[in-house]
């Protein structure tokens, strides 16, 4: 199981999560489109309760914090969908859940290649 | 008969898609990772393959987790890329080869592997970013005719890279018993480590990358004992996109030749790597002896 893996740092997504983050993945897969981006855009409240996103997911949706997001069950395939409709890249929201400055992050990464 | 000439991997990170957006692939950033590509252009502008199998993972555009498939094939004539929500442009249809993906699917399943098959299958950047690598000025003209396969690398448990090696080696065995003529290379894409999420998030392993790049030209099986756990531990939570290299390299045979290996940190938050593999039969035909 993969609930047992514990490695620091690193979510891994399973049966578990698939369960508790399914209508918060299924809003975020609808981000494909243009039409649903803006109609969330417009609306944050109505468009998670067409989703019926739980109230833990409401709270992470509404605090942009990808490691809430992804307690709550996302994936972050799909979160960064969500963080697309920010133009937020995965260097923004690996900065993010490291706690570093965008700037640093870029850093770490170039120095692993070193 | 048709003929496996060779085997292509390469990264797929979507910001490949915003460079080549933007001109920026001589930008110091990016000029390591595409200038990887001109000795594959000058391979396939030599060796003209008709048919390109591409083993790659969805992010969330032809699947959703409503009905994840372990291993799923394209079967359809033409196949759409879209819009994924962050911006890349969406390039033109590719074409399909619903014959030749009968074939495999047939053969596939005939072989103990209980693939989706897909008459409909959007494909994402990790389909359509290697494709425009490949062929830079197509256009719209795409000068090969495709078949998607995907793995699942979403949602756990996913197969392991034993499986994914049989797998490579059953679709090669179908590819070598398909009568047409078509000459093939099988393109794999994804990796090499990295990790999108967590308080890890920006993980790389240049050393487990770089003998992986070794073991995949010369000792692909050894990288057949790890397990996903210990893939996540060593490539990153989306690392195991390894997967689609060892099953393109068990599509070809026993013994191959490399004519190109270019591996580069970073691209985005990847170990970028690209790889060109031509395939030696006829080695493989004299091992065998």
């Amino acid at each position: 199981m993969t609930s047992d893996w514990k490695i620091p740092g690193t979510p891994v997504f399973g049966g578990d999560e698939a369960r508790k983050g399914y209508a918060l993945n299924k809003m975020c897969f609808s981000f494909n489109g243009a039409e649903n981006r803006a109609s969330f855009k417009a609306d944050e409240e109505g468009y998670m309760e067409k989703y019926g996103l739980t109230p833990q997911q409401r709270a992470a949706i509404r605090s942009r914090n990808v490691l809430q997001l992804i307690e709550a069950g996302g994936n972050v395939y799909y979160l960064a969908k969500f963080a697309g409709i920010f133009g937020l890249s995965v260097q923004d929201i690996g900065a993010q859940q490291t706690g570093m400055s965008l700037a640093e992050f870029k850093h770490h990464l170039a120095a692993q290649g070193a | 008969m048709s003929q496996i000439i060779g085997g292509l991997a390469t990264s797929h990170v979507p910001s490949i898609g915003g460079a080549i957006a933007k001109g920026l692939q001589q930008d110091p950033y990016w000029k390591p990772f595409f200038d990887a590509f001109d000795p594959v252009h000058a391979w396939l502008a030599r060796e003209k393959p008709d048919v390109a199998v591409v083993i790659y993972n969805d992010h969330g555009l032809g699947h959703f987790l409503d009905k994840m498939p372990t291993f799923a094939v394209g079967a359809a004539d033409s196949y759409a890329n879209a819009d994924e929500g962050w911006g890349i442009p969406v390039l033109p249809p590719f074409p399909g080869h619903s014959a030749l993906s009968w074939h495999i699917i047939e053969h596939l399943v005939a072989d103990e592997f209980d693939i989706t098959s897909c008459q409909e299958h959007l494909v994402d950047h990790a389909f359509s970013l290697p494709m425009k690598l490949m062929y830079p000025d197509a256009g719209s003209a795409w000068p090969v005719r495709t078949v998607p396969i995907t793995i699942n690398s979403v949602q756990h448990p996913l197969p392991t890279a034993l499986r994914c090696w049989k797998l490579g080696q059953s679709l090669g065995r179908a590819l070598e018993s398909w009568t047409g003529c078509e000459k093939i290379v099988v393109v794999a894409t994804g990796g090499l480590s990295h990790q999108l999420d967590g308080t890890r998030a920006g993980f790389i392993n240049k050393d487990f990358d770089q003998l992986c790049m070794q073991k995949i030209v010369d000792d692909p099986v050894a990288l057949t004992s790890y397990s996903n756990k210990e893939i996540v531990e060593l490539a990153g939570s989306q690392g195991v996109e390894l997967m689609c290299w060892i099953a393109m390299r068990g599509a070809l045979g026993g013994h191959v030749s490399k004519i190109h290996g270019t591996y580069h940190v970073p691209i985005s938050n990847t170990g970028g790597a690209v790889m060109l593999l031509e395939n030696r039969p006829e080695a493989s035909a004299i091992a065998a002896e």
